[in-house]
């Protein structure tokens, strides 16, 4: 790792135009197309095509359950994490290695079978819906679908932390007359916190993209149980690309301020490690 | 005396132990909890695809597979796949070591653009390509002159899939390469290897697992991708259709049981890559032990 000025290996130039290129081709000109098109949008258009009404309840669907699902993703997160590394029971491992299922699992196949499961005839609806709790076709429904999509970052963002943390401090805590309660809000909590808003922010703007697992599940009954993704999608079908070119600027926008936001909260985070 | 005095430190080992952990009764319930949720959200959607795929028997599953609009979506599936994974290898390999073994300026900004596709929707990456080569887009009317389809066509979906899935490999191989250093290549190139010696008999080896897990993770990425591909695809069945796409038209044509046929292969994947992960951080958890016994003795 102790490089002194330059390095002696080969291949940096090779290497590095093939990366740059690669990047441009993929990222940089696709890029700047989408803002291109973005600009030639006069601003009075680019206003009323952003903030139609249909876009507004679309976003207010996207973000409101975007947000739930992180915040369900934080609590549950947290807990599994908890349970995962301080406790031993059975089947302890095989939950550990099924807790990146949601990641390997093809977005398309999440949103069919859990459509499938919370649908009045699903193994799950069948009790739920009697009782008046409707998961499939319906807002409901999204939410649940983005808690499943977002439920490994949490986990995973805090396990590490939680293994690494010194348990030393909790004894330190218990010596000094501290009932277990009072350790864990006064001692643990705060050591976790930054990880468990990390892994939040991380469900959160996972969640504000997601398409596939969605459209299943929700209906996209406009107005009701679209999402913003699904919009734009729907104004393409449509040949109104000015349209579609607008709602995407906006999902954009608010994909790189959430990431910015979890730069910095990694900064933050690992301030709190030295 | 002594015997009474046992039991009393057992006693007292408990108690103080008490301090730093809770009681069974707030851990069972904790452990019940987690269980019951993992349960609901990963378990049983699991199980479902599965039950689902074959609640009509082997040989309608079977049939529904060979059907000729299926297994056209499988073949170009494995095609989008043969050619995007590749390309990513490369460019991970590449990329990583670039980025690990030479310091220069800009590199936070470059790590930055690499990990873009993550924060971008699939449905805007689509989106993106079709600004650049659709009908009406900047290169849309130069390659309808000379015939060439790109969008509604394999060459968009391998693009689209591509976007996707270029972090994946470069992801998992930059901290390896990071963690390995340059000693050992300075030492090959030294005793006279060449650049290319070098690179296959010192560095691909020593970051094979992390090069194995980065391929089957944007292997899996690859084969499910669904926002991006269905976006610029068009969804012409036998054409242009994914396995992803493929289970999406058989559910809005009420061809469930069919389409959860298509997805069982889709959900086999995702535990192969999950098996396949479990084995890389089991090997590395080996090989980190032996090295420790290494430096003890």
């Amino acid at each position: 790792m102790t490089q002194k000025r330059f390095s002696a290996l080969p291949g940096f130039n090779l290497t590095m135009g093939f990366t740059v290129l690669y990047l441009s081709g993929l990222v940089l000109i696709p890029f700047a197309a989408l803002i291109i098109r973005a600009s030639e949008i006069t601003w009075a258009d680019f206003w009323r095509l952003a903030t139609s009404d249909r876009a507004l309840a679309s976003y207010r669907l996207t973000i409101g359950a975007s947000l739930i699902a992180a915040v369900a993703n934080a609590v549950f997160g947290t807990l599994l994490a908890w349970v995962l590394v301080r406790y031993e029971f059975p089947g302890r491992r095989w939950i550990d290695a099924i807790v990146d299922f949601p990641f390997a699992l093809p977005t398309a196949v999440a949103g069919l079978t859990l459509a499938d499961l919370f649908a009045p005839t699903g193994w799950l609806g069948r009790f739920l819906v009697p009782l008046g709790i409707e998961g499939a076709y319906s807002r409901l429904g999204v939410v649940i679908a983005l808690t499943f999509v977002g439920l490994p970052f949490v986990v995973r963002t805090l396990q590490p932390v939680l293994q690494n943390l010194e348990r030393e401090v909790e004894e330190v805590a218990a010596t000094l007359g501290a009932g277990r309660l009072r350790t864990f809000v006064r001692v643990i909590a705060p050591s976790l916190a930054p990880s468990v808003i990390t892994g939040f922010a991380l469900a959160f703007a996972r969640a504000i993209g997601e398409y596939g697992s969605i459209i299943f599940i929700s209906g996209n009954k406009p107005y009701e149980t679209e999402i913003a993704p699904y919009l734009i999608v729907m104004r393409l079908a449509e040949f109104d690309y000015a349209g579609a070119v607008a709602l995407a600027v906006v999902l954009l926008v608010f994909s790189f301020m959430l990431l910015a936001a979890i730069n910095l909260l990694e900064q933050w985070s690992s301030r709190f490690e030295h | 005396m002594a015997s009474t005095l046992s039991p009393q430190t057992g006693e007292a080992l408990k108690k103080s132990q008490r301090g730093t952990e809770e009681s069974p009764f707030i851990k069972w319930t904790l452990v019940t909890i987690a269980l019951i949720f993992c349960l609901i959200f990963l378990l049983l959607p699991l199980f479902n695809v599965f039950v689902q795929a074959l609640s009509k028997g082997w040989s309608f599953y079977w049939s529904a597979l060979t059907h000729p609009d299926s297994w056209a979506a499988i073949r170009l599936t494995l095609i989008v796949a043969g050619i995007a994974v590749p390309l990513n290898v490369l460019f991970g390999l590449a990329a990583a070591w670039a980025i690990a073994k030479f310091r220069f300026r800009g590199k936070s900004i470059l790590i930055t653009l690499i990990d873009l596709p993550f924060s971008v929707s699939p449905v805007v990456a689509g989106l993106m390509f079709i600004i650049l080569f659709g009908l009406h887009g900047f290169f849309g009317a130069k390659l309808d002159e000379h015939n060439i389809k790109i969008i509604f066509a394999v060459p968009g979906i391998v693009l689209a899939t591509v976007f996707i899935t270029f972090p994946f490999v470069a992801r998992e191989l930059i901290p390896v390469m990071q963690a390995t250093g340059t000693e050992q290549e300075q030492a090959a190139l030294t005793l006279g290897a060449s650049g290319w010696q070098t690179f296959w008999h010192v560095t691909l080896p020593s970051v094979k697992w992390g090069l194995l897990y980065g391929i089957v993770l944007c292997n899996a990425r690859a084969m499910g991708e669904f926002g991006a591909v269905s976006v610029v695809s068009g969804g012409i069945t036998g054409q242009t259709e994914t396995m992803p796409l493929r289970v999406e038209k058989l559910y809005q044509e009420y061809n469930a049981q069919a389409a959860f046929a298509v997805a069982s292969l889709l959900a086999l994947l995702a535990l192969f890559t999950l098996a396949i992960k479990t084995f890389f951080e089991w090997k590395q958890a080996r090989e980190f032990k032996i090295a420790q016994r290494a430096v003890k003795y």
